[in-house]
């Protein structure tokens, strides 16, 4: 089969690779009709998750259409489902307890070691995301093997088409978890710094949970309409002072919760984020928290910090201090997805929930290496890439984005 | 100690059983009953076959079997004489006094309280590992119970056969693509709690272990508990060696216990098998 391997910093390929097999009974195959390319894999295409390994197959949004079965799989040939990007027993402690991505049993023994050395306890594991989540292969591909199939993938009905659902398999619980994680409250105002996917989705979230206001911050001006065009008030961190902004816009008091979709690659030119970046080229650090410590700065007095942002180990100059002194709580962890899709499904069905709204392209995957580059490179023209294995040939010409035009 | 005679040793061994024994009764009585079973609990399950006496008195087995052959005493219950755990008056010009206050079990002790710990040995290396399984006991220990059913989840355990009702030969994996043959006997069996094993003299490898199982809190299954003790094949070195090709008995005792782990709740082993752009690899095969 085709499918986007990666060989190292800012260098992937579309390659034939074998065709994925069923290994366990819990096992089963689909024939992917979908998948997109998420933000936390430019973290990858970044360099910046250690245990890649050259060869390995990227890609944890996706979806398709079941082609083989495990002895033990409750799936059936044929059916159209979206597999949530973390891959869970259902069995141990932590599934039961509905914290699905800190499933217990998921990641193989043999690559649980470097995550546990790492953070205490071997994480769990997910699709096409380094060896430290287990290192199985992703669905940017033709095919993929999901391991424990009765447990993660939702069944779609006939009626709704992959654009409307694909998101399930990532982006749109996470930006719901993240609003979940800010515990708004009626009249609350909640600040959102960056406006990629989750972050658009944090902001859908936060008003459908009853969010007075939110105010999104970014500085691309296409995600930044998006944001607008969502309902939310925005910042372009380029022209405005943003903690003074905040400040102000917010009578003194400052965000009741902060969300940080952003994660450990913050952009930006403070004086805070120059010397990140530069600590990181020379392996000193591992993150680039610039936003979250100015998110943290900006939430008001025992406030909410939802973190949804992908961190990897340890940052420097983490205001604790801040933390504490202003008595914020802290919510944050890899989505638990498997608690979302049925609710989130059924929201999409009833027409609540707008999840096509982002998708700047639908290109073939065999153009994915390329557009990897268009993804980190222009990331104001490209919002989100759906990539479909069954579309004819490449275009010359890329779709121009809905909101370009608009 | 190093210039002391394995019969020396022994008897003073022999010795510091007996008294131990008798200083657990003692204490176990100066303290209320709940501290009574917890320490008694705690002695019977930290010790590697050579029981103390206890509220249950199941670990008299390990005691007996202990006096009555030599050979497993040697492995049991080993101490440098001289030194007691927990007895209060260690000669030593070190000011610290444990381990007596920690609860933990020995294969966590470090500096000087794992040398004084009751399951240290000169000469061997004790590891172990803890995990929480989500069944019964009983229904693990009926599992473990059955050595020829370990290949399945113990990744370097090439095959095990049953030469008796007690003894099982083991063909294990070593470094750089050897194998060595382990005669194992089973020293102690108390069905649902504890089994525990020694290397029969003609093994390649001298090692005894001990797996155990306890009541996690209400609701959350079992600990299991693995304890190995072993002499490396080329002592330092060879542990060294076998660390690098990761076939240390830490590490192994690590990922053995979580595959156990995965297999009794999962009903399969998860592995990572599938398709790479790396020509070497199956997707039908895991990769590390």
């Amino acid at each position: 089969m085709r499918a986007l391997t990666w060989h190292g910093r800012h260098d992937v390929r579309m390659e034939t690779v074998p065709d994925p097999e069923i290994v366990n009974p819990r096992d089963a195959i689909l024939k992917i009709t979908s998948t997109a390319i998420c933000g936390s894999d430019l973290h990858l295409y970044d360099g910046y998750i250690p245990t890649m390994r050259s060869g390995d197959i990227l890609g944890h949004e996706f979806m398709g259409e079941v082609v083989e079965t495990g002895a033990k799989s409750t799936l059936k040939k044929g059916q159209r489902v979206v597999v949530p990007f973390t891959i869970s027993c259902g069995n141990c402690f932590f599934c039961q307890k509905t914290q699905f991505s800190c499933c217990d049993n998921a990641n193989p023994a043999e690559t649980s070691d470097a995550s546990e050395t790492l953070m205490g306890h071997p994480m769990g594991a997910a699709f096409g995301y380094a060896h430290l989540t287990g290192g199985y292969a992703g669905g940017q591909a033709e095919y993929v093997r999901v391991p424990f199939s009765d447990v993660g993938p939702i069944v779609i009905p006939d009626g709704l088409e992959d654009d409307k659902v694909l998101f399930l398999s990532d982006i749109l619980p996470t930006g719901w978890m993240a609003a979940e994680n800010a515990e708004i409250e009626e009249g609350d105002t909640v600040a959102v710094w960056g406006c990629g996917p989750v972050g658009l989705f944090a902001i859908q979230s936060a008003f459908a949970m009853g969010a007075y206001r939110v105010i999104a911050i970014d500085h691309y001006p296409s995600r930044l309409k998006l944001a607008k065009q969502m309902g939310a008030d925005i910042l372009d961190y380029r022209e405005v002072e943003v903690l003074e902004a905040l400040k102000e816009m917010t009578g003194g008091m400052g965000p009741d919760a902060v969300i940080d979709c952003v994660g450990m690659e913050s952009h930006g030119m403070s004086i805070d984020n120059v010397v990140d970046t530069i600590k990181a080229h020379a392996y000193l650090a591992t993150e680039r928290p610039h936003a979250l410590r100015q998110a943290i700065i900006a939430c008001r007095k025992g406030g909410r910090v939802s973190i949804p942002g992908v961190y990897g180990g340890f940052a420097d100059k983490f205001p604790l201090g801040q933390v504490m002194e202003k008595g914020l709580t802290v919510k944050t962890g890899q989505t638990h997805m498997q608690r979302y899709l049925r609710p989130l499904l059924e929201m999409i069905g009833e027409g609540k929930l707008d999840t096509t709204f982002l998708i700047s392209h639908r290109e073939p995957l065999e153009r994915a290496a390329e557009l990897y580059r268009h993804w980190h490179d222009e990331q104001d023209t490209y919002t989100k890439i759906v990539l479909k294995p069954e579309m004819a040939k490449p275009r010359t010409q890329a779709a121009q984005p809905a909101m370009a035009t608009a | 100690m190093a210039n002391q005679t394995h019969d020396d040793q022994r008897e003073a061994v022999e010795e510091e059983v007996v008294r131990n024994n008798q200083e657990e009764v003692e204490r176990a009585h100066k303290k209320g009953p709940g501290d009574d079973r917890k320490r008694t609990r705690r002695a019977a399950r930290a010790d590697m076959g050579g029981g103390r006496s206890g509220g249950s008195g199941k670990a008299l087995v390990g005691l007996g079997l202990a006096a009555a052959t030599a050979g497993a005493a040697y492995y049991f219950t080993t101490k440098k004489s001289g030194e007691s755990r927990g007895n209060g008056k260690r000669q030593s010009n070190n000011s610290y006094q444990g381990p007596t206050i920690s609860d933990a079990p020995d294969h966590v002790l470090r500096g000087r309280a794992k040398e004084n710990s009751r399951n240290n040995q000169e000469g061997r290396a004790l590891v172990g590992r803890t995990v929480t399984i989500d069944k019964p006991k009983q229904e693990l220990y009926a599992v473990w119970r059955d050595f020829t059913g370990f290949p399945r989840f113990m990744d370097n355990v090439r095959e095990i056969t049953k030469v008796d009702d007690v003894r099982s030969q083991w063909t294990i994996e070593a470094p750089a693509g050897a194998t060595v043959k382990v005669i194992t006997r089973i020293v102690e069996d108390v069905p649902g709690e504890t089994i525990a094993w020694v290397s029969e003299p003609d093994s390649q490898i001298e090692t005894d272990g001990r797996v155990e199982f306890a009541d996690a809190p209400p609701g959350r299954g079992t600990y299991v508990r693995l304890l190995i003790r072993y002499k490396p094949p080329a002592g330092t070195l060879g542990q060294m060696v076998a660390k690098l090709m990761q076939r240390e008995p830490q590490v192994q005792a690590r990922r053995d216990l979580r595959r156990f782990k995965q297999l009794m709740e999962t009903g399969e082993i998860p592995v990572n098998a599938s398709p790479s752009g790396r020509k070497s690899e199956s997707p039908t095969e895991a990769r590390v």
